[in-house]
Order: structure tokens, then C-alpha cells, then sequence
């Protein structure tokens, strides 16, 4: 485990894969709520977490508090998000992959898919889960408007635009949930550690 | 209420920001120099997190149905209330308008964002806790236009005498603490020559120019959460201070974070920078 200084009261935790990250966030938002860590943001990212504004005294506890490898395997929310698969680059993803548009679907359907972070815009959630192989590069020249509730791959995360915006990922399918709503009590319908199911419709 | 007359080219409204919601990609957003902002509310007697107006170099013009309480800090500007000048004390100028009175916020000839707080604070609802404008995302009430009309809330204590802020201006000298990807680079760059601020500039960060950074490994940095102050070095070299609307994520390594970037919100383009190496 290495923890790197990030100015005066920033820190980031150095993970060796997603699930490292997945744990360690898991961990960290249980021992704030439990009243053991003061810290203003906790920041899931790839690789790493982002503790800022943390209280003295945190980059001594944390070698204390990191989580048993293959421990808990905090089980998130599952949401489920019913999609239109007509996406504009759909069947460029289909060749990329050297399948079928039916096949290239069916993948993104059975996969069981995991919110790794979010970043971008408010709700932007990054989706893991899908093989490495499949990871496909971002459209040369990103699309001035993109509408809200795409649903696009880039690198190794499917991901879903929560409002109209520039965006460089490659569009398989649309929804219409509300992915980000100010009004709500949990204004992001996916946060880091839940659990997503693309549907078919 | 308050009719703009003259919104100016960014003005908005601004409070200290909408922190503890990063891990769903929600910027931090709030005053760019809020300790201007903190200072003018207490001038008028404001709780330390109200709402007041940010301006971007030109100022505008507000009329005020009601009398009321003003206070405006940061930027050095020449203030009218209804054509008479008002004076400045104490890196701040503090007046009482008339009802109908029209305050004009003019060019700034120092620094760069005014502070605008009036006695109750700038009452627009709230969004996420704050009820700041983030240019980012679009989160919180829109930017100023000609002819907008802001609510102002109830005063709730008597205004205070308070110290005098840092004069706005000049070159300036960061303070940086190198990390967490300083093992990125031949940092000797950044503390060499002097960079000057780009026109790029705006409330997501400030643009330097300068030494391009040199890399000392190859590769693409996994995308990870970003602070207030990091210096973020893109591919062309020149570093990026993240501000107040910064993402909460980014895919570029940072090199260091300053320890204050009020300096920054008043750093007209073309300013001299220099890096200090913190402990």
C-alpha cells in the first residue's frame, strides 16, 4: 500500500486494481459514517482514492484500516438501466469487437457492470466490468453535442452522459432515466459501488 | 430585490461552494477569492457562507429596490452609487443605497473579481447547498444577464469592522507542495524561469505559459480525483492551477498543489508567476 501526500490535506491511496479501490472506498465511507475518519471528500478514481481536507492525524491510521485482500465484497445497489440499443456507433463497436450488432448487444446486456467513479459532469458514472480486450479507443474527434442519457463505451467503461455535453465515447444505446437530479435525496442515480445491469427495451 | 442592469462579461453568484460532493463528479465550485467574499459578508454583517456577487474585470450595475447595506471587496475598482464615488477604506468600500439607488461596479485597475455583498445575502435557492454558479458543470443559478432580477434575504446581525485583505496585484510567488505525480517529471522546470497567466484563464483554472514540463516517463495516468490548487501539466507542458469549478477527476498528472489560490482570482493575464517549494 502506498499513500502519496496531496498538499496539506490531501492524500491518495495507491491501489493495484479496481476492486483494491472498490474496498478501500467501501471501507472508508463505513469508518466516516462510524465517526472515525473527518475528511471532506472521499474520491474514488482507477486506480487510486483521494481523501481531501482530511483531519491530522489520518495518513498515520490508514495502514491500520486497510482492508483484508478478497475480504468483504461490499455488495452495492443494483440498479437497472433500460436502454435503447441504437446507438450512432454501435456498429462501429460491432467491427472493433469482430462480431455482429446481435452479439456486440447481447455482451453489453450479460455483463454485470460495477460504477468504479464518477467524474466528467455531475452523475457521469465510469462502468466496469467488461472484458479488457473489448476496450475500444475514443472517436477521433469528440462530437460537439452529445444528448443526455447516452449510453457510449470508451477505454475499458460504458458510461452514460447525464446531460447534453461534448463527448469523445463511442454511443451504443440511449435511456430516458434521470440519471442526476438536484431535487432528489440521492441526487445521482448511480454512485460509486453500485451495481448496473443494462436491460434491453 | 435587485434589478442588473449591467451584468458585465462574468458576473454570478457565488457563496464558499458546494463541497462533499466530488465522488459524484460535483465540483467544489464557490468564490474564486473567498476570502474576498468572507470578508465583504462580514463588512456587512453576513454569515461567512451567504451569497454575493462575483464580477470579472468590468463590474456591473445593480439597481436596489430597497435601501440597503453594501459592501465590495477584492478587485481595486472606482464605485458609484447613483454617479457619486464612494471611497475606499480599508481594501474595501461600504455604503448605503438608497431605495431606487443604482450601484455602478466599474473597470478593474487592479486585481480582476470584485466582491458584492449586500446586508441578507443574494437569496436564490440553493442547489446541492450552495448557492453558487458553476461554469463547469452548470450547476446553481445561471451567470448574470441584463435585466435579471436577484431576491436579497433578511439582515441578521450588525456589520462588523474588520481587518483589511491582501492587496490584489503584482507578481506573483506560489507556494508548492510537489506530489503526488512529481515522480512524472524533471520538476527543475517549474522553479526556473517565470510563467505568465494565459487569456485562457477562467473559474476551471488558471492557464500558465512558460517552460513546457519535460516527462521523465512515458504513459497515460489512470483518471484520479484532483484537489483545489493541483497543478495539472496536460501533453503541450504547461500547467494547468485548478480553481473553484475544476473537475473533480482528471486523466492528466499533477505535479504539485499551491497551498492558496485567492492570489490566482486576481491575477490579471499577462501576471508573472513563480513557484516556491513548500515543505
Amino acid at each position: 500500500m502506498k499513500i502519496r501526500r496531496v498538499g496539506t490535506a490531501g492524500l491518495l491511496i495507491e491501489c493495484p486494481d479496481a476492486q483494491r479501490v472498490e474496498d478501500w472506498r467501501a471501507e472508508l465511507w463505513k469508518r466516516r459514517a462510524a465517526g472515525e475518519l473527518r475528511v471532506v471528500e472521499i474520491v474514488p478514481g482507477a486506480r487510486t482514492v483521494l481523501l481531501d481536507g482530511a483531519a491530522p492525524g489520518t495518513a498515520e491510521a490508514l495502514p491500520g484500516w486497510e482492508p483484508a485482500p478478497g475480504g468483504i465484497q461490499a455488495e452495492g445497489p443494483l440498479v437497472e438501466i433500460h436502454t435503447v440499443f441504437d446507438g450512432e456507433d454501435l456498429e462501429s463497436v460491432a467491427d472493433l469487437w469482430r462480431v455482429t450488432v446481435d452479439t456486440a448487444v447481447r455482451r453489453l446486456v450479460e455483463t454485470p457492470l460495477t460504477v468504479a467513479f464518477s467524474g466528467f459532469a455531475p452523475g457521469f458514472a465510469y462502468l466496469r466490468g467488461l472484458a479488457d480486450e473489448w476496450a475500444v479507443p475514443r472517436l477521433a474527434a469528440p462530437r460537439p453535442r452529445v444528448p443526455a442519457g447516452s449510453v457510449a463505451l470508451a477505454g475499458g467503461y460504458a458510461g452514460i452522459y447525464p446531460t447534453a455535453s461534448p463527448g469523445g465515447w463511442r454511443l451504443v444505446g440511449r435511456t430516458d432515466q434521470n440519471l442526476f437530479d438536484v431535487r432528489r435525496e440521492h441526487p445521482a442515480l448511480l454512485t460509486p459501488g453500485t451495481r448496473v445491469r443494462l436491460v434491453a427495451v | 430585490m435587485i434589478t442588473v442592469l449591467r451584468a458585465g462579461p462574468l458576473t454570478t453568484v457565488q457563496d464558499q461552494g458546494r463541497p462533499g460532493w466530488a465522488h459524484l463528479g460535483v465540483p467544489r465550485s464557490g468564490a474564486l477569492d473567498a476570502p474576498a467574499l468572507r470578508l465583504a459578508n462580514r463588512f456587512v454583517g453576513n454569515p461567512d457562507d451567504a451569497a454575493g456577487l462575483e464580477t470579472t474585470m468590468l463590474g456591473c450595475a445593480l439597481r436596489f429596490e430597497r435601501p440597503a447595506l453594501v459592501a465590495v471587496t477584492g478587485a481595486v475598482a472606482d464605485i458609484d452609487v447613483d454617479s457619486r464615488p464612494v471611497e475606499r477604506l480599508r481594501g474595501c468600500q461600504l455604503f448605503e443605497v438608497p431605495a431606487g439607488g443604482v450601484v455602478d461596479v466599474k473597470r478593474a485597475t487592479r486585481g480582476v473579481r470584485s466582491y458584492i455583498a449586500v446586508a441578507g445575502g443574494i437569496a436564490v435557492e440553493p442547489v446541492l447547498g450552495s448557492r453558487s454558479t458553476d461554469t463547469l458543470s452548470g450547476l446553481g443559478p445561471a451567470r448574470l444577464a441584463d435585466g435579471d432580477t436577484l431576491p436579497v434575504g433578511v439582515p441578521t446581525a450588525a456589520p462588523m469592522l474588520v481587518g483589511e485583505p491582501a492587496r490584489p496585484g503584482g507578481e506573483l510567488v506560489l507556494g508548492i507542495h510537489l506530489g503526488p505525480r512529481d515522480d512524472w517529471f524533471d520538476t527543475k522546470g517549474l522553479f526556473g524561469s517565470p510563467y505568465r497567466i494565459s487569456p485562457l484563464s477562467n473559474r476551471v483554472g488558471s492557464r500558465l505559459a512558460g517552460t513546457a514540463l519535460t516527462r521523465t516517463r512515458a504513459g497515460e495516468l489512470p483518471s484520479e480525483g484532483v484537489v483545489l490548487g493541483a497543478v495539472q501539466v496536460p501533453a503541450d507542458g504547461q500547467p494547468i492551477i485548478f480553481l473553484a469549478d475544476h473537475p473533480t477527476t482528471g486523466g492528466y498528472p499533477v505535479v504539485g498543489v499551491i497551498d492558496d489560490v485567492a492570489p490566482l482570482a486576481q491575477a490579471q493575464t499577462g501576471t508573472t508567476v513563480r513557484f516556491r517549494e513548500l515543505d
